[in-house]
This record gives structure tokens, sequence and C-alpha cells, in this order.
């Protein structure tokens, strides 16, 4: 008896380091980017033009460039990916071709984002001739994170009781009448949670937009989508590696603002699934 | 009059036979109860009459159900629905206020007028005995409602849409002696202007609102008469085993 207890006394230790083990550099990333980047956050650094070799001056370009991405991004893969979703779990019967799509989606996520990289550069860039342009990094980004938004909406949409389909429709409304006014209000906060998930990625993956969009050293505001970007990720990736003598406030305040970023986002999608789920009845 | 024509109806889940060779007539504005133990077909007897098992993948049915005369696949399906109702097993509001769940079988038919929807509201709740209880809370989710209620809400939201049929599927298999008589009572006075199927688990709620009985044994429609007679003179010896109580 005795050894047990003390073999679970072991266990329990063990798995509690585990747990501190995935703690502890989260913590310790959060507060080196607080420490070193929050000095330099200043009205001027967020809405400054860069200077002097970007090693002055701000990084709006790169903000603005990044909401952009991520705006392009959301406005072509959640309509795709809905519709998508919407098929899978309402429409398609379990067969070879439905069996084969949801293998794609499933490599699809498994994907390197620098082979998104490539694939835009060759289709978008090259083959379609947008060039290295807004354009093309919102395609390119959409596509990286269509699985994403894809496998979420289905699970939200499969999570509606099936049950509250019945009812519609043994109340005389279409299948589709049923979808649109019982189905996807209720799945809607998981659908959006999931979205938001997908553009929090697309806004900090640099390997998709290296090819695609991202600009050097752009000091303005891009004209038109088919203008290139600068863009917060690849931004931080040039001053820390490219152009020497950048000052480590600037790096660490780049990472900041792209830290912020994506946990607001994050942060939002929190929000929304709490609020879900102290509203849902069932 | 013969509200439905039930002709050598098999219908099978996959490899499971879940009716078997089923033939019945179901007159106008009766109150047939349908009885059995579970799994002997009831349920799949009842949404083959809405063709709500068309939802299932692997169905292959054989025969005919007609309504009126017309086979029932060849009437449009959400016109079919519209004229056959049903109320499940557990009171099942959908997710919207009091209000709009009976609203609802109207609005997708395309009603939009603010006054016709508050007055088919008001007649509806009222024929199924919830109107003086929920007049004030209209705009209240329906999840608010006790359990009772919300299967008379249930009953309501079906009657909205102005169906000739209405099948009951064990609609108070989750409520308590009170509220299943308040259920039992709505049943018995709308069979004036319906037709009533009801699927029972309970063989005294058979016995209590059924014009006529028929009894099910694994898909197999064993007995059908006037219910007086089910429950006095079976003809058949397991049908007599049923309903004593000896299974099921």
């Amino acid at each position: 008896m005795k050894n047990s207890y003390k073999t679970q006394n072991i266990m329990f230790f063990f798995l509690l380091l585990a747990t501190l083990l995935i703690v502890i550099p989260v913590g310790l990333i959060v507060v080196v980017i607080i420490q070193k980047g929050l000095p330099a956050i200043n009205w001027q650094f967020l809405s400054d033009m860069p200077r002097q070799g970007m090693r002055a001056g701000g990084i709006f370009p790169a903000i603005i460039g990044t909401l952009y991405l991520v705006l392009g991004a959301m406005l072509f893969a959640l309509p795709i990916g809905l519709l998508a979703a919407i098929y899978l779990s309402e429409y398609a019967r379990e067969n070879l071709l439905t069996r084969m799509i949801k293998l794609a989606i499933v490599n699809l996520a498994g994907v390197p984002s620098v082979v998104y990289g490539l694939f835009g550069l060759a289709l978008f860039v090259v083959f379609l001739k947008f060039g290295a342009s807004i354009l093309a990094g919102s395609l390119t980004l959409g596509i990286m994170i269509l699985p994403v938004i894809i496998t979420t909406s289905r699970e939200a949409l499969e999570n509606v009781p099936q049950s509250f389909r019945e009812v519609s429709l043994s109340l005389g409304a279409s299948k589709w009448q049923t979808i649109r006014r019982i189905v996807l209000p209720n799945a809607i906060p998981g659908i959006l949670t999931g979205t938001i998930l997908g553009l929090g990625r697309a806004a900090g993956e640099t390997a998709p937009i290296l090819f695609t969009v991202a600009a050097f050293y752009l000091p303005r505001l891009p004209k038109s989508i088919f203008d290139q970007a600068m863009a917060l990720p690849y931004h931080l990736y040039v001053i820390s590696t490219q152009v020497p003598n950048v000052d480590e406030k600037i790096r660490y305040g780049t990472a900041f603002v792209l830290l912020i970023l994506v946990l607001f986002m994050n942060l939002v999608a929190i929000i929304i699934r709490y609020k879900f789920r102290k509203k849902k009845k069932w | 009059m013969v509200k439905f024509e039930i002709h050598d109806l098999n219908i099978w889940f996959a490899s499971t036979h879940a009716l078997k060779q089923v033939n019945m007539e179901i007159q106008s504005n009766e109150i047939l109860s349908v009885i059995g133990p579970s799994n002997s077909g009831k349920t799949t007897f009842l949404r083959a009459l809405n063709r709500l098992n068309d939802l299932n993948t692997n169905l292959k049915i054989t025969g005919a159900v007609e309504l009126e005369r017309r086979d029932i696949r060849e009437i449009d399906i959400e016109v079919l629905r519209r004229k056959i109702g049903m109320v499940f097993a557990l009171p099942l509001p959908l997710p919207l206020s009091i209000f709009e769940n009976v609203a609802y079988g109207i609005r997708v038919h395309g009603e939009k007028k603010k006054k016709v929807l508050e007055n088919k509201v008001e007649e509806v709740l009222k024929q199924a005995y919830l109107w003086e209880e929920v007049k004030e809370r209209l705009n209240e989710s329906a999840f608010m409602l006790s359990g009772g209620q919300q299967q008379r809400l249930c009953i309501a939201r079906t009657l909205a849409v102005g169906p000739e049929v209405i099948l009951f599927d064990e609609p108070c298999s989750g409520l308590d002696p009170i509220s299943t008589a308040k259920v039992e009572d709505a049943m018995v006075k709308l069979k004036e202007k319906y037709t009533i199927i009801l699927v029972t688990n309970n063989v005294k709620q058979a016995a209590r609102v059924g014009d006529r009985t028929a009894f099910f044994l694994s898909g197999e429609l064993v007995e059908l008469d006037k219910t007086d007679k089910i429950f006095t003179a079976p003809q058949d010896k397991r049908t007599d085993d049923y309903i004593r109580g000896k299974f099921g």
C-alpha cells in the first residue's frame, strides 16, 4: 500500500514538472519581450515610417501591411472555408470523393508554411501575374489557414444537435432553410473562434509572405492591392538578421507589437467562446 | 374517411430489417395508439409517415405509404411535412424565444406580416393550453419553460403550420404525471380537427386516449383493432402477453 502511494507521488511530481516545462518557456518569452520591447513603444514608434535604413523611426507600414494581409486572407478564406465546411458537414455523403477531400484538408494543414510561400510565388505571383503584391500574399495566407477554418467550422456545425435539424425539417423547412436559420446561427461562435485563430497564425507567419508580398524596405503605405507591403514578421526578420546595427529596442519593440497583435486576436477568440458557453442551453 | 393507406411497407437500415410487411389503414380524426416494446419498429413506422427516416443513410424502403390515395413520395417533401406535423419524444424547443419557436414554421413558409404571426401564435398556444402561462413572456428563451410547458410549446409549434395529421413520438416519456395529463387532454381535444398517431411506451396511455391501438413486435404489425378490444380480448397471444406486462 505504502509503496503505491509513493509511486503515485513520484508520478505526480513528473507530471507537474512536465507541465511547468511548458509554462516556463512561454512565460520567459513573454517576459523578455515585454521587458525589452515595452520601452520602445510610443506613439511615434507605432505611427511613423521607418527611417535611416530601418535603424530609426517607426513600424507603421509594417503594422498596416500585416492588417491588410490578415484582412485579405480572411476575405478569401472565410467564405470558401465556411462553404466547404457546410458542404462537408451537411450535404456530403460518406464516399470516396468526400474521404479524399477530408484527407486533402488534413494534409493541407500539415504542409510547411514555406511550401505555401513557394506555391504562392508560382501560382499567384508568376503564373497569374499578380506580382509580389498584397493580393498574392493574402491569397497565399488564405490558403494556408483554410484547413484551420474548414476543420473548426465543421466541428462547430456538427456540434449543433441533430435534433434541431429534425425539428426544423419536420416543420416543413427545407434543408437550406434549416441550415440558414437554425444550424448556422448556433455554429457562428465556433466558426468565428476558428477563423480568428487562423488569422492569428496568418499574422505571425513569415515564410508564406517572403516571396509573395513582403517588401524589404518600403517607407510608405501600399497604394493598392497590387502593391508590395511591409509586414511585421518579415520586418522583424529583416532588422534582426539582414540590417546591421539595429538598436535592440527596435527589434524587441517590433516583436512586442506582433505578439500583442496575435495575443489580442486569440483573446477575442477566447472571449467569444466563453460567452457562447455561458449562453448555450442544451 | 381513410387518411393513410400503407401497403406492404418494409424498411431496412443497413442490414437491420426494421419494419416488416406492414399493411394498415388509418382513419381521419382518430387517435391511433401504437404500442410495442423498444426496437419493435414503432418509431420507424411513425417516421416513415413524414419521411423523416430519409435522413438516415443506408435506408431501403419497399412498399408504399399513401396519404389520401397519393403516394407520399410523389408529394413535395416540404408540403408533406407541413401536412404531417410531429411532436418528438423529448421536448425539443429550438434555441429561440417562445414566440419565435411557434412562429418558426410559418416564417419558413414565407409569412412575414407581424400581425398574422402574432394572431397565429396566440391561437395555437391557446389550443395547446399554454397561452395563459406564457402570454406575459413570449420573448423569453423557450428553454426557460418547464419540461411539460416545453412539450406543449412543441405541440403549439406543430399546430402553427396547419397540419392535417399529428405524429406523437412518446410525447410524455420525459414528463411527470400532471404534465402528462395536460398533454393527453390536449391530444383528445385535438382529435376533432386532426388525425393523431401516438407512439407510446405507456400501455395505459394508449388505453386512455386511443380510439384504435396497433401492437408492433420486432418490426411486425401483430394486431390492430379498437382499443377496447385490444385491451379486453386481443386475438393474438403476443398482444395479450405484452399488455399484461409479461415482456417488453
